[in-house]
């Protein structure tokens, strides 16, 4: 058994408590992986000092890819020799997360191997992580995943993997199967995956309703989001059979959706659905009375992202409603062009949503040839974007008369 | 006349090399770059087979410094031993 070479008196305190620990997890890494236990002291140490001991980036990757490979040093190695180089690797995980024990001991042995033994299952990518080893190990493990069914993931300016919820595998509310359409774009995107090429990261996440179980809203720079066009589905005994077991429908469905199209009169519940927002709520109270409609398929948005150079934004919609069928053409086309105006216009380090909103919805939507529709505009009399230049010829031929 | 792949990849490794040191270039910069360069004799695809074919063969690779780069391999500073 390796020794644990540093005493964590800081980092024991995080093992307290009900809840899981990294700290524990580490702990029993470190009796077989020397790397752990060097982790652990380096932590420590900037637990004592109130600073990061890790350099990040350069050149560090696998013959070919651009990403995968997130390189890191400690700026300590004299101290912990072992983490001298602690890299990350990402992994592409299956799309929904689904795997065979036989897939993730495959996995567990190639990074004990070749690593630290420390994954985090899954990273907020959706990726599988492996935490931590050195640069003559990245070719042998990049051989040994490739053997196993496996292929690295995005980092850095390119397409990041796509990652999307379980969808129809395991959920009744998917309206679109968004296993499929998550493998599609990844395999077709292979090239835009590994290779980067874009001012900045562009992640797709997939949602097969508006539950969003992958907050694709709030993450992606492209959010597919299952919806349906039609009235939700209702079984009008199954809702008084809620209300007979006792649930205040007023207050508990009808006064909480935010389009206030439904009403409950004490024996039946009407919904205007011309004015649903398709939000959820109502479906996700009443599982066994309310389904989504039957006329199924996705809004597709743009534009989330986290605050990194500038402040986080929101998705916004796109295109209100598309089907989603394969070869998802329509999905594809779009963003192809978004993609070659991105690349031709987009500053150094500048996400979709910050580009669009540099430039104006406008003038971005006449560029990749979209026509501006109501449901693009986020907060009604707030939008100066669009100008519809046939009603100022009308205007104009109408003062000339 | 048309570019080859080889002609673009030799003129953008030609400007990676005269650019180290003063300016790390992206993907885009390269492909604008060309395109200034050759005009109607290029198009993207080309300038992207051109980067493949600079990086597969190892005389450029990528480099991540906040956003993604290529570069002429070197040994940088950061990097332990
Ligand atoms: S987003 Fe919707 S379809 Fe996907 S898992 Fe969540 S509830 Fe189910
Ligand atoms: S889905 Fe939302 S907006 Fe539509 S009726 Fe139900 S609660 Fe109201």
């Amino acid at each position: 058994m390796a020794e644990t070479k540093s005493q964590t008196p800081k980092l024991d305190e995080l093992e307290k408590g009900r809840w899981p620990s990294f700290v524990k997890e580490i702990k029993t890494a470190a009796q077989k992986s020397p790397m752990a236990a060097d982790l652990l002291g380096q932590l420590e140490l900037s637990y004592n000092e109130k600073i990061g001991h890790w350099k990040h980036g350069g050149i560090v990757g696998v013959m070919g890819y651009g990403g995968g490979v997130i390189g890191r040093y400690s700026d300590v190695p004299d101290k912990f020799p072992n983490v001298s180089h602690f890299h990350t690797i990402r992994i592409n995980q299956p799309a929904g997360w689904f795997y065979t024990s036989d897939a993730l001991r495959k996995l567990c042995d190639i990074w004990e191997r070749h690593g630290s033994g420390l994954t985090n299952m899954h990273g907020s990518t959706g990726d599988i992580i492996f935490l931590g080893t050195s640069t003559p190990h990245l070719e042998p493990i990049f051989s040994e995943l490739t053997q196993a069914g496996f292929d690295l993931g995005g980092s850095g300016s390119d397409v990041r993997t796509p990652s999307c919820c379980v969808g129809p595998a395991r959920c009744e509310w998917a309206c679109y199967d968004t296993l499929a359409l998550a493998y599609d774009l990844t395999m077709n995107y292979q090239d835009e995956l590994h290779r980067p090429a874009f001012p900045y990261k562009f992640k797709f996440k997939m949602s097969g309703c508006p539950n969003d179980c992958v907050a694709s809203i709030a993450r992606a720079d492209c959010s597919i989001i299952g919806t349906w066009r039609d009235s939700i589905q209702m079984d009008k005994d199954a809702v008084r059979e809620y209300a007979d077991r006792g649930m205040d429908i007023r207050s508990e469905v009808v006064d909480n959706c935010p389009a206030k199209c439904m009403d409950w009169d004490g024996k039946e519940l009407h919904i205007d659905n011309s004015y649903c927002r398709r939000c959820m709520h109502c479906i996700n109270i009443m599982p066994k009375a309310l389904r989504p409609g039957k006329d199924r398929g996705a809004v597709v948005l743009l534009g989330s992202k986290a605050p990194i150079i500038e402040g986080a934004l929101l998705s916004s919609v796109l295109m209100p409603f598309i089907k989603i069928e394969a070869p998802y053409r329509q999905i594809k086309d779009v963003i192809e062009r978004i993609w070659d105006l991105w690349c031709e216009e987009g500053k150094n380090r500048e996400r979709i949503g910050e580009f669009i909103q540099r430039v104006g919805l406008g003038n971005f939507l006449e560029a990749i040839d979209v026509e501006p529709v109501a449901e693009m505009v986020a907060h009604p009399r707030e939008n100066p974007y669009v100008f519809y230049e046939e009603y100022f010829v009308e205007d104009e031929e109408e003062e000339k008369k | 006349m048309a570019k080859t792949v080889e002609e673009v990849a030799e003129a953008m490794y030609n400007m990676i090399k005269d650019a180290t040191g003063l300016k790390k270039l992206k993907a885009t910069d390269l492909t604008k770059g060309i395109i200034e360069m050759f005009g109607d004799e290029v198009d993207k695809q080309i300038c992207k087979d051109a980067i493949k074919q600079l990086v597969n063969s190892g005389r450029c690779v990528y480099t991540y410094f906040g956003g993604s780069f290529i570069e002429l391999p070197h040994k940088e500073g950061a990097a332990n031993d």
